[in-house]
């Protein structure tokens, strides 16, 4: 079943790139369609899912690779990577649609981003540290290929500069895999077995230089400061539909890790370096904000919010490994919190993206004091703005304050410290209410005149996005059903 | 004893190499493609009789100074799978050419040179492996005939002469310490040897052996003779004698003892390949010398299961699975410069994704696969190798594995991005068609590699 999810975008994006005779329209709705195939495929792994044993994934398939060097096909979902998988299906859903009304190359772009999709739908699935890192690299290049083939503006140097930066990281990610291979014995690349065996407890040197590189690696991918330079420029140049995968989902593939590998791997020199990793997920929160709330362009004003909320993640997950006494349970509240701001920042960012691309689309700019007074010409525009902006800056009956609240409830709780962090909301709810103003209020004026308003395509990627974070707003139960007790797991895991 | 049936590869490879430069006398001009095909059917063979023998237990011929293992047997299929491919390639450029079948001839003697380099335990052997695959080379350099041509074969003979005398050297303090040249003797031998002789003699030998694999400190010919030569020659030379050269010296690894500081000779060397191969590299314009000081920056890589040898069981598995990645790799790449001959220069690789597509993914593939991105069949040599030097307590070994890997992606990045943008002025050639099918079957061919590592990983005897 897993194995179907993964590969079938990849067998479909193979067929769209060699079979040249596929028209134009075809190649749209081909991607769309397998897009709801995937969905569906997810769904009923959903349904059919039931809680694991700890230390143990459902839907499980294991076949031999590489034997030599102990690594195999491994696939399986928890309640970690489940909920990310549904949310990746979603979002490549909704760029499928948006992408619909795209002119340049559609056969070519619908070919990438099924494989995009595929390795991404990989990532989350694999349950191998070799597999993992397979489908970690390959999104790269897919996403580089994004950028410079389908982005604008000074698209060429912002792909290159993505690459290179996210290429050293999984580098440095790969490095600290090695490392846990060679410290095992016997020497494997399995994930279920590396976290049951724990290699480096008792090596606190050797733990902690692995233990390095896999952060390193992955606070490039997430990013957090100071490792985010490359994203501003990225998010910027891309086109709508890249920006919305490149921070809906390419994000979650770095803190994904921090919850999957980092964490309950290295459990004793997480908590060694629990410290360090809150003050980065604290700064990355503030400075996040605070870059955010001095952009004028939109685009780059929502990229460095995706850096504030990472740091939410970031913050939670450092909180999880302040062990102490009686603190078991808001730390696991914490962790909660975090895997659900994962998907809560995948829906609402995608929406927001995909939304700045009908700006750019229809005026061709991104600058927030180009437009004035949109409300009156794009009424519905506006009103998805409105949601979006409100959803993420975390207001109630949205995803985004069931992810937030819990993520502080944990934090303050285990580190009343951490408390600081809440001036990262404010700045954020501040920023979002003055673009907001920006765009949509006062007299019609410059490019906002004759604008628009959404067409069909645009309604239905970006609407069904935000419905599905007022849904998980309002009625967050089944989501939490399924994360809490994978997020008690990493806490156990942690205790060790 | 000599017991012939077991050299029937190397057999093939020379006779096959005296019937096709005898045939060339007797075969018009215009039909010598058919010893181009003769020299084909015997690779084909070697690849065959190679791969049965494979199954057999390890063995020794002449007296124990050429061993027939896993390592010779995979080096066998490795150095006629490449042949072969070569053998392809030469369609477009070689057809007609005034020494036609001399090529095909010389390209099939250095092969066997570089397979008794991968085989022979015997120092004495090893120094014929040495000359047969050197001079061969010489002359497939100079085939190009042309100023820059000639330039580089006068450069490669005069490091090969210098290189060889070096070997020579460390051969003859290797012996006269000892009494004896056979790898099996010289075993007990060495450990009771002066040590600062043993340490002075195999920096000589490995020295002289890297002027065949092309890396640091005998790498100069390297990237004049991939400019100025045949595509044809650059493709071999940049490959096959690789081969023998880095099995050589991993055989020689296992024969010197630990005291003898070489781990720390040959980790030095790979670290002076990765850098000076892959900084050379960056600011190249001609794609041809850019690829050039790229095999440079993979002897690197290929040295650093060797350092790991006697310390790891990944280490020999790790080598073959590395270069038979290396080999489909580097041939698809430079397969794709042998298709566009004309288009020397990277700025003028501009609009070739649009009118030949399949050519342009046989190019990224295989410079994505030389910087290690997975699932290509060098991503999985690397990560062993990386695994291998970790295991054999050579952990920052393995770090600087990656981030020459890193380093490396700039300049392959430089010359991918301008085949995916328009042309400026005119559209670019027509690819040749026999270098071209050969640059997309040997860019799958490292995909599958890649994918089926697994096999290729028990093949290798892991």
């Amino acid at each position: 079943m897993l194995t179907a999810i993964v590969f079938l975008p990849l067998l479909v994006a193979v067929l769209l790139a060699v079979v040249p005779r596929c028209g134009d329209a075809a190649a749209r709705w081909v991607w769309v369609g397998t897009a709801t195939v995937e969905l569906a495929l997810v769904g009923v792994v959903w349904a059919g899912y039931e809680t694991p044993p700890p230390g143990q994934l459902a839907f499980a398939v294991r076949a031999t690779w590489i034997p030599g060097v102990g690594s195999s096909y491994h696939l399986g979902v928890d309640g970690l990577s489940l909920p990310l998988m549904a949310m990746t299906a979603v979002v490549f859903l909704a760029c499928a649609v948006y992408a619909l009304r795209e002119r340049h190359r559609p056969r070519v772009q619908a070919s990438l981003f099924l494989f995009l999709q595929s390795v991404c739908l990989g990532v989350f699935a694999a349950a191998d540290l070799i597999l993992f890192f397979v489908f970690f690299d390959l999104s790269i290049v897919g996403m580089y290929a994004v950028i410079a083939g389908w982005g604008h503006g000074d698209r060429a140097r912002s792909a290159l500069k993505f690459f290179l930066y996210t290429f050293l990281g999984s580098l440095a990610l790969l490095t600290g895999f090695i490392g846990l291979y060679a410290a095992a014995d016997p020497h494997t690349f399995d994930m279920p077995t590396l976290t049951a065996e724990n290699p480096l407890a008792g090596r606190p040197l050797a733990g902690g230089v692995v233990l390095a590189a896999i952060l390193i690696g992955l606070a490039v991918k997430t990013p957090t400061v100071p490792f985010h330079t490359w994203l501003p420029p990225a998010h910027t140049d891309a086109p709508a539909v890249g920006s919305a995968v490149l921070a809906g989902v390419l994000l979650k593939l770095g803190t994904y890790g921090f919850v999957r590998i980092a964490a309950p791997m290295l459990p004793q020199a997480w908590r060694g370096w629990a410290w360090a990793i809150v003050a980065v997920g604290v700064v990355s929160v503030l400075y996040g904000a605070l870059v955010a709330l001095a952009q004028t362009n939109l685009k780059r004003m929502i990229a460095y919010t995706s850096i504030n909320h990472m740091g939410y993640v970031v913050l939670a997950v450092g909180v999880a490994g302040l062990v102490g006494v009686d603190t078991a349970e808001p730390r696991a509240v914490a962790v909660t919190g975090a895997v659900t701001q994962m998907v809560s920042h995948g829906l609402i960012t995608a929406a927001l993206f995909l939304l700045a691309g009908v700006l750019y689309e229809r005026a061709g700019s991104y600058d927030l004091h180009a437009y004035g007074g949109l409300a009156a010409p794009a009424p519905m525009f506006a009103a998805l703005f409105a949601v979006g902006a409100f959803a993420s800056l975390g207001l109630p009956a949205f995803s985004g304050f069931i992810a937030e609240f819990q993520v502080f409830a944990g934090s303050i709780a285990t580190a009343p410290v951490t408390a600081v962090a809440l001036l990262g909301i404010l700045v954020t709810a501040a920023l979002f209410l003055r673009a907001g103003q920006a765009l949509l209020t006062g007299p019609t004026a410059g490019c906002a005149t004759g604008f628009g308003d959404l067409r069909p395509t645009e309604l239905w990627s970006v609407g069904p996005l935000l419905g599905l974070s007022l849904l998980i707003g309002v009625l967050p139960r089944p989501l939490l059903d399924l994360i809490e007790p994978a997020a008690r797991t990493v806490v156990d895991l942690l205790g060790r | 004893m000599m017991r012939t049936e077991l050299l029937l590869p190397e057999l093939l490879l020379a006779g096959g190499a005296l019937v096709v430069l005898l045939g060339g006398s007797f075969v018009p001009r215009h039909r010598q493609w058919i010893l181009r095909g003769v020299a084909a059917a015997v690779c084909g063979t070697v690849i065959i009789t190679a791969a049965v023998a494979l199954s057999a237990p390890a063995n020794t011929a002449f007296d124990g100074t050429y061993a027939i293992d896993t390592g010779t047997g995979v080096a066998r299929i490795l150095a006629a799978a490449g042949c072969l491919l070569v053998l392809a390639l030469a369609g477009d450029e070689l057809a007609g050419a005034a020494r036609e079948s001399d090529a095909y001839a010389l390209l099939l003697f250095a092969t066997a040179g570089a397979v008794l380099l991968a085989g022979a335990t015997d120092l004495l052997a090893l120094v014929v492996g040495f000359l047969l695959a050197s001079i061969p080379l010489y002359a497939l350099i100079g085939l190009a005939g042309t100023a820059a041509g000639a330039e580089a074969v006068l450069k490669t003979y005069l490091l090969g002469a210098l290189f060889g005398i070096l070997l020579l050297l460390g051969v003859t303090l290797l012996a006269g310490i000892t009494g004896t040249t056979a790898y099996g003797e010289l075993v007990a031998r060495l450990p009771d040897a002066p040590r600062p002789v043993v340490t002075v003699a195999a920096v000589a030998v490995i020295g002289g052996l890297m002027f065949k694999a092309g890396g640091f400190p005998a790498h100069f010919w390297v990237p004049d003779a991939a400019q100025g030569g045949t595509a044809m020659a650059a493709t071999f030379l940049t490959t096959v004698p690789k081969i023998g050269a880095l099995l050589a010296v991993h055989r020689l690894a296992g024969v010197l003892p630990g005291s003898s500081n070489w781990p720390a000779v040959v980790a030095a060397l790979a670290v002076a390949s990765m850098l000076l191969g892959n900084l050379a590299a960056f600011w190249q314009t001609d794609v041809r010398r850019l690829l050039g000081w790229s095999t440079v920056s993979q002897v690197g890589y290929l040295l650093v299961p060797v350092v790991a040898t006697g310390r790891s069981d990944l280490a020999q598995p790790s080598l073959l699975v590395y270069l038979a990645g290396y080999t489909v790799t580097n041939v698809a790449a430079f397969a794709v410069t042998a298709a566009l001959p004309r288009h020397r220069d990277r700025t003028s690789w501009r609009g070739v994704a649009a009118t030949t597509p399949w050519l342009a993914a046989a190019l990224v593939v295989a410079l994505l696969g030389l910087v290690g991105t997975p699932p290509t069949a060098v991503f999985v040599g690397k990560l062993t190798a990386a695994s291998a030097a970790w295991d054999g307590g050579y952990a920052w070994l393995a770090v600087v594995v990656f981030g020459n890997s890193a380093l490396s992606l700039f300049y392959y990045l430089r010359w991918l991005v301008p085949l995916y943008q328009p042309w400026a002025v005119a559209p670019p050639d027509r690819p040749g068609r026999w270098s071209a099918t050969v640059a997309v079957v040997a860019a799958a061919l490292s995909l599958v590699v890649g994918v089926a590592a697994g096999l290729v990983w028990r093949a290798a005897g892991g």
